[in-house]
């Protein structure tokens, strides 16, 4: 039998009858979650710089702790059961989409902790294989001594830090640029 | 706080096994692609769990997308079944598999669809289910049909329906197509010409199976589902 992997196909511009028309996520966290609450709110843009208004955007996260909730984490047990760590939504006509979550806990990396971050999945017509990045947060002391982003170019990692809003503080923002100008960082996962 | 983990990676794809990100002839990748290389990631806790989604809510009802109106719709009855494995042949058992897709007339139930061919009522074209400890699904719908989608002059999508899967891992995500086989839209669709290696565009297209086939009641497709599988040796993370 043939056990190479299935190819990914792009998820078009339907994907809103099988995936988010009936089951979105938009709180990843519950109320009762322990940490930081916060809003993110998400955009994403193509390569002019125009929302891209038919995108699906997924996160995956941990807990306050940096705990998973997923037998994969031994201290899964442990782990809030008010965090699920899981949303998905789709972008509107201006390219954005929001979730409802906690700012996670560092989480054990290779060479050391890496800084809070939510792992992120971009799905769309026009792309053929789901795009991956992280999202971190601007000012985290944790930053510097990231073991992921330090395997980014210096220059370019600033397209993977959330910002706090000026006015509402609980509120952060993080464009997707697919390409071209300002470009995010995708990751080969 | 020094703290290490065990973290089993998940096998890398070879590339010519899937698409090709930017693939012009399929015009919506150009504004839509990276043009800077992806950063390799090396495994970490966070790649190597993932979201445990639609466990409390899939009812069986939910894979017959020929039974989610008063009445039946129209179209060629067709079951859909296989199984989802990893790439070492062992199953993926109770994940959620989502579907979608256009009736046979070849229109979606989608604000966003203008193709001047009828709806359905009878037909939403959306489906899910969690495999079984074996890793087998099956689903109930009808054959979509073909559909025009000006990419280029004259563009048509070979029948197609599209399956969304989780696997055990953030890195196992994945979402597809599946096709039917002999299409003669293959050779001129470029979102199925977009995979470099013949082998690879024919695993996108299920069999017909007469043991899946119900006698006098509908034809069966099988379609396997190959998901990513782990590395052989855990690494210090």
């Amino acid at each position: 039998m043939d056990l190479t992997p299935t190819p990914s196909q792009t998820a078009g511009p339907y994907f809103h009858l099988g995936c988010t028309q009936l089951h979105s996520v938009q709180r990843i966290a519950g109320s009762q979650a322990k940490g930081q609450h916060l809003r993110l709110i998400c955009r994403v843009l193509d390569g002019d710089g125009r929302p891209v208004p038919d995108a699906m955007v997924e996160i995956w996260q941990a807990d306050a702790d940096g705990k998973y909730n997923h037998a994969e984490d031994s201290r899964a047990g442990s782990a809030d059961p008010h965090c699920a760590g899981f949303g998905r939504m789709p972008t509107d006509e201006q390219g954005v989409c929001q979730f409802e979550t906690i700012k996670p806990g560092c989480v054990p990396g290779a060479n050391g902790m890496q800084a809070p971050h939510l792992s992120v999945s971009v799905f769309a017509r026009g792309i053929l294989k789901r795009l991956a990045t992280r999202i971190y947060f601007e000012n985290d002391p944790a930053n510097a001594a990231c073991p992921v982003l330090s395997l980014v170019p210096a220059e370019r990692r600033g397209t993977l830090l959330a910002t706090q809003d000026s006015i509402h503080p609980e509120i952060w923002h993080f464009d997707i640029r697919l390409c071209g100008e300002q470009e995010t960082v995708f990751f080969d996962v | 706080m020094k703290q290490t983990f065990k973290v089993t990676g998940y096998r890398r794809h070879e590339a010519a096994s899937q698409p090709t990100s930017l693939y012009p002839p399929y015009r919506g990748t150009v504004l839509r692609t990276p043009r800077q290389p992806l950063i390799f990631l090396p495994y970490t806790l966070s790649e190597v769990t993932g979201p445990v989604y639609g466990h409390s809510d899939v009812v069986a009802s939910d894979s017959d997308l020929t039974r989610q109106h008063s009445g039946e719709p129209l179209g060629e009855r067709i079951i859909v079944m296989g199984r989802v494995l990893d790439d070492g042949g062992r199953p993926v058992p109770h994940t959620l598999l989502e579907i979608w897709q256009a009736n046979a007339a070849g229109r979606y139930a989608h604000h966003g669809d203008d193709h001047p061919a009828p709806l359905d009522p009878n037909f939403t074209g959306a489906g899910r289910i969690l495999t079984d400890a074996n890793g087998q699904y099956e689903f109930t719908t009808i054959k979509p049909g073909a559909y025009p989608w000006r990419n280029h002059d004259n563009a048509w999508r070979p029948a197609h329906i599209h399956f969304s899967l989780f696997g055990p891992a953030f890195a196992t995500r994945l979402i597809t197509q599946m096709y039917f086989p002999g299409d003669p839209l293959f050779a001129h669709d470029p979102i199925f010409q977009s995979i470099p290696d013949e082998n690879a565009r024919q695993r996108l297209i299920s069999k017909l199976d007469l043991d899946v086939t119900r006698p006098e009641w509908a034809l069966g497709y099988r379609f396997d589902i190959i998901l990513r599988g782990r590395e052989a040796t855990p690494f210090e993370s």
